[in-house]
């Protein structure tokens, strides 16, 4: 047996002041250590958030000439926390190797809300930009009296304060390392223009690849801290609807008595199991015998878009612009497209995990959060605990693409290390992430678009039936706590939880349009969340479809047709991006027809869209073999504008995943369940795409160095599905109306046609 | 009753039950952050490792069933090919985690320890693998990130590397 050591111990811990502290007394003097040491304790000790407009709450200076950025946003896997250091390094002039960041802690860094709408760089960018400038600003002044010449003359590079002649130099650290700025910014500190950028726009390596390949990065799944318990929960295998929950009618402990050191925990509905040993705590939660409450509150996956389309909901009036009705009245061209998409799933590859140790006035709490403060807030609620006692750490764990269970995992595990007064790690197994996800939502959607003989689209028409986000955590909810709608974001549905005004219709100029939600309780369905490019491949399904049959009814090519009526430069810089990246050729739409006797038949389809900002334009290339349904998808070509890009190259991976995930999407993915709950708890039930099936994919960065940074983690998706769709009415002559393209389905609409 | 087992080369008594699966043993008491849990169902390919050089499923793989083997992880593959390669020094990477890395494949990279013990067990057999052989080996492990594109063109990347180091 191996001597437990604490692999990763949580915050600030007594060795790493010391640290500091060691390397403090060797620079400075007496009154300079003791304030410094007070920063250095400081800095983890006290509750967050630092106040923002203190230049120490964003960065500090090393005494040997290196700089930690506090940065608020997390590394999700998407490489965002290497191109915030890259914007970091340029604005204080400071290589890639003199800089770095630190874990995300709600006691350390800043709170710059939460990681997802792409908002790392668009919003954190100037954040963090602004930062670093009022900090040079500050460090130039200190240089300036230290080597007793105007600011204005000096020069940086490496961190090195220079005068002109390069006689005389200081650095950043001997100006201030490990002392605190004690400046508020200034509002006025000059940032650098796009010209002047050196690392930002360049192809940057990623920081956090090297510990990933050779097994030492801590991903959440492998922290452990001492007196640990091993934690699991207990849950029907699927949930049931949301409003519904899961009610317990009995447990037989005796089920489990031969499992030795097992704890049963219980608040309520949400039940636990914690042992020592983490196989025991795997095996109790399985063998538990538990009797819920059956249930038959949802329509199942086969009867849920009837359900949705025909419940009596509000309309709301998204955009109503000029004479819809009167418009498509008088037009030449009237073309409408039905959809109906499926629940997805996040379904991280590794199942979320927790550690939480919660004591009687305080608690820490280790998790995957996407939002570290926003989850510290309901945490506290949860464990009546003041907010500020609760500290929580984020520990990157796998990809999650949004509101995956890391919430829920988190409140897990709080509630069983409060119960069991001891530290408790839970570890969610696949069927709980896969059953209990908060889903990308169902959605049906109508689209309706007109054009005049000239092939110009006159009107337009998106009706979207979908529900919203859920509130409460599964955790929360079993323990009592009432299931209410998502509200965050500041009540802002539209585009979110709404019809997208960009993706629907908006990347064409067209004077009549209407945009509708119809919007239904989420409690009457399935548990829900963002799931990358919210409800986007949805919409663009439905509309660029609707889009597509109208060049092919006008008979004019669908890449020409869309550029006739493309709204500006931005949306037609991505359409022709991906347009010449697959040397798209005009030709008459619809090249081949149902009648045509072929079994393998193969298309190409052209499609836009994007999330709540960017531009992103694909291309799909597919084949469609008539005898066995089977939908191959060869190559697909994204294009995306997302401003000012940091790091081409992690952006260029960032299509890419764009591009293969929502080709899995697309082809494969459907939670499916039962009036009961979900069925789909495994890769077995709800596959993914593999090797065998993933097409060739060509990312395309359109840089635009002077126009502001935008998000880039989830904005080529739309676009991608709508050229999926497209490529296969292209192979068939037979438009899909519900995704996933499997092969039953493909059958029945081939055959339909 | 303890069970022997050779992990990277350093031989472990264990006393865990002998049905315990190799994935928790080598998490827990070994502290390894090479092998990640996944599924616990062996369909993702997440907690993968060389079992006498064959990839196995550490999550459904009683601990039992490895006494007397030798397993390799995803931290012991750099000795391992040294070792099978006859090489004098012990590479800091093996090849393939060096080709993941110039070609930045990953994103999240929980995946990666299946990918890159699973790509290893294939060179070892197949050294100039083409893309539909390494699709087809690949085949059983699951990337949620979409990254597949780069890893076979990582993979081509490594047997080029092994290929250039023989000569």
């Amino acid at each position: 047996m191996s001597h437990r050591q604490t692999r990763h111990k949580a915050g600030v811990g007594r060795r790493d002041f010391l640290k500091s502290g060691g390397a403090l007394v060797i620079g400075f003097g007496l009154r300079e250590v003791m304030s410094a040491q007070t920063t250095m304790a400081a800095r983890g000790a006290v509750a967050g958030p630092h106040d923002a407009r203190q230049i120490d709450t964003w960065l500090a200076i090393h005494a040997d000439n290196t700089a930690t950025v506090y940065v608020g946003f997390a590394e999700l896997g998407q490489g965002a926390s290497t191109a915030l250091l890259q914007i970091a390094a340029d604005e204080l002039d400071l290589e890639m190797t003199q800089i770095k960041s630190v874990r995300l802690d709600t006691n350390v860094t800043p709170n710059q809300g939460g990681t997802y709408s792409s908002a790392s760089i668009a919003r954190g960018g100037p954040q963090v930009r602004t930062a670093a400038a009022e900090a040079r600003l500050v460090l130039l002044d200190l240089a300036a009296k230290r080597l007793n010449v105007p600011s204005s003359t000096l020069a940086v590079s490496k961190g090195v304060v220079s005068t002109i002649d390069g006689a005389r130099r200081v650095t950043y650290g001997e100006l201030i390392g490990e002392r605190r700025f004690d400046r508020a910014f200034t509002g006025s500190a000059p940032a650098k223009k796009p010209a002047e950028y050196t690392v930002v726009g360049t192809r940057v390596p990623r920081r956090d690849l090297s510990d990933k390949l050779n097994g030492t990065h801590t991903y959440m799944q492998h922290v452990r801290v001492p007196g640990m318990l091993h934690g699991r929960i207990v849950r029907p295998r699927g949930q049931r609807a949301y409003g519904v929950g899961a009610r317990v009618m009995s447990v037989d402990e005796t089920s489990i008595r031969e499992i030795p050191g097992v704890l049963i925990l219980r608040r309520g509905d949400f039940i636990g199991v914690v042992a020592e040993n983490e196989w025991d705590a795997v095996r109790a939660a399985r063998q538990l015998k538990v009797t819920w409450e059956a249930t038959s509150a949802l329509p199942g996956s086969d009867k849920v878009h009837e359900r949705m389309r025909t419940a009596g909901t509000p309309e709301e009036m998204v955009v109503d612009r000029g004479d819809v009705t009167g418009a498509f009245g008088k037009a030449a061209h009237v073309a409408s497209h039905v959809s109906r998409a499926p629940y997805q799933a996040h379904a991280p590859l590794g199942p979320n995990c927790a550690v939480a140790d919660v004591k009687p006035g305080s608690a820490l709490v280790m998790c995957s959060t996407q939002d570290v403060y926003a989850t510290r807030r309901t945490l506290g609620t949860l464990l009546k605990l003041p907010e500020e006692q609760v500290r929580v750490q984020y520990y990157e764990g796998s990809g999650t693409y949004g509101h995956s269970c890391y919430d829920d995992a988190a409140q897990a595990a709080a509630f069983l290390s409060q119960d069991a007064g001891r530290p408790v790690r839970v570890q969610f197994m696949r069927w709980d992430e896969h059953g209990w996800d908060n889903f990308g939502p169902a959605h049906v959607g109508e689209a309706r678009a007109a054009a005049d003989a000239d092939g110009k689209i006159v009107a337009y028409e998106y009706h979207g039936w979908q529900h919203s986000w859920s509130g409460t955590e599964a955790s929360a909810q079993l323990a009592g706590e009432r299931a209410v709608e998502w509200g965050g974001g500041g009540g802002n549905t539209q585009g979110v939880q709404g019809v997208n005004r960009l993706t629907c219709g908006g990347m064409y100029q067209i004077a009549n349009l209407r945009l509708v939600n119809h919007k239904l309780p989420v409690t009457e369905y399935l548990k829900a969340g963002w799931l990358r490019s919210p409800l986007d491949l949805s919409f663009a399904f439905a509309s660029e479809q609707a889009i597509d049959q109208l060049a092919h009814d006008l008979k004019i090519d669908p890449y020409e047709f869309r550029r006739r009526n493309i709204a500006d430069d931005r949306w037609l810089g991505v359409l022709d991006a991906a347009a010449k990246a697959a040397s798209w050729t005009p030709s008459a739409p619809a090249r081949r027809s149902p009648g045509e006797r072929a079994t393998v038949v193969s298309g190409r389809g052209i499609g836009l869209g994007t999330h709540l900002q960017s531009w992103g334009g694909a291309v799909a290339e597919v084949e469609v073999n008539r005898e066995t349904g089977q939908v191959a998808i060869k190559r697909l070509f994204g294009a995306l504008d997302a401003g000012l890009v940091v790091n081409p190259a992690i952006v260029e991976s960032q299509i890419r995943g764009q591009l293969v995930q929502t080709a899995s999407r697309m082809l494969l993915e459907e939670v499916k369940f039962d009036t009961s709950g979900v069925t789909t708890v495994d890769w077995a039930s709800y596959p993914i795409l593999r090797f065998e099936d993933c097409p060739d994919v060509t990312p395309i960065v359109v840089q635009r160095l002077n126009e502001r940074s935008m998000g880039a983690g989830e904005e080529v998706m739309a676009a991608a599905a709508a050229a999926i769709a497209n490529a296969f009415f292209d192979a068939t002559g037979v438009r899909m109306e519900t995704y996933p393209f499997t092969r039953p389905r493909v059958l029945a609409a081939l055959k339909q046609a | 009753m303890a069970t022997q087992i050779t992990v990277n080369a350093r031989s472990w008594n264990l006393t865990a039950a002998p049905d315990t699966p190799l994935l928790y043993v080598l998490a827990n008491e070994l502290e390894l952050q090479g092998p990640r849990f996944g599924c616990g169902l062996a369909q993702c390919g997440s907690c993968s490792v060389l079992v006498d050089g064959v990839e196995r499923r550490s999550c459904v793989t009683p601990v039992s069933a490895v006494a007397g083997k030798s397993v390799t992880t995803l931290e012991g593959l750099p000795a391992w090919y040294a070792l099978t390669r006859r090489l004098a020094r012990t590479p800091d990477m093996h090849p393939v985690q060096q080709a993941m890395l110039d070609e930045q494949a990953p994103q999240c990279g929980y995946c990666y320890n299946g990918m890159i013990v699973k790509a290893a067990e294939l060179l070892s057999k197949n050294p100039r693998p083409d893309e539909a052989q390494i699709r087809t080996a690949m085949n059983g492990h699951l990337c949620r990130c979409g990254t597949y594109p780069s890893i076979v063109r990582a993979v081509r990347r490594a047997s080029d590397l092994m290929t250039a180091e023989v000569r």
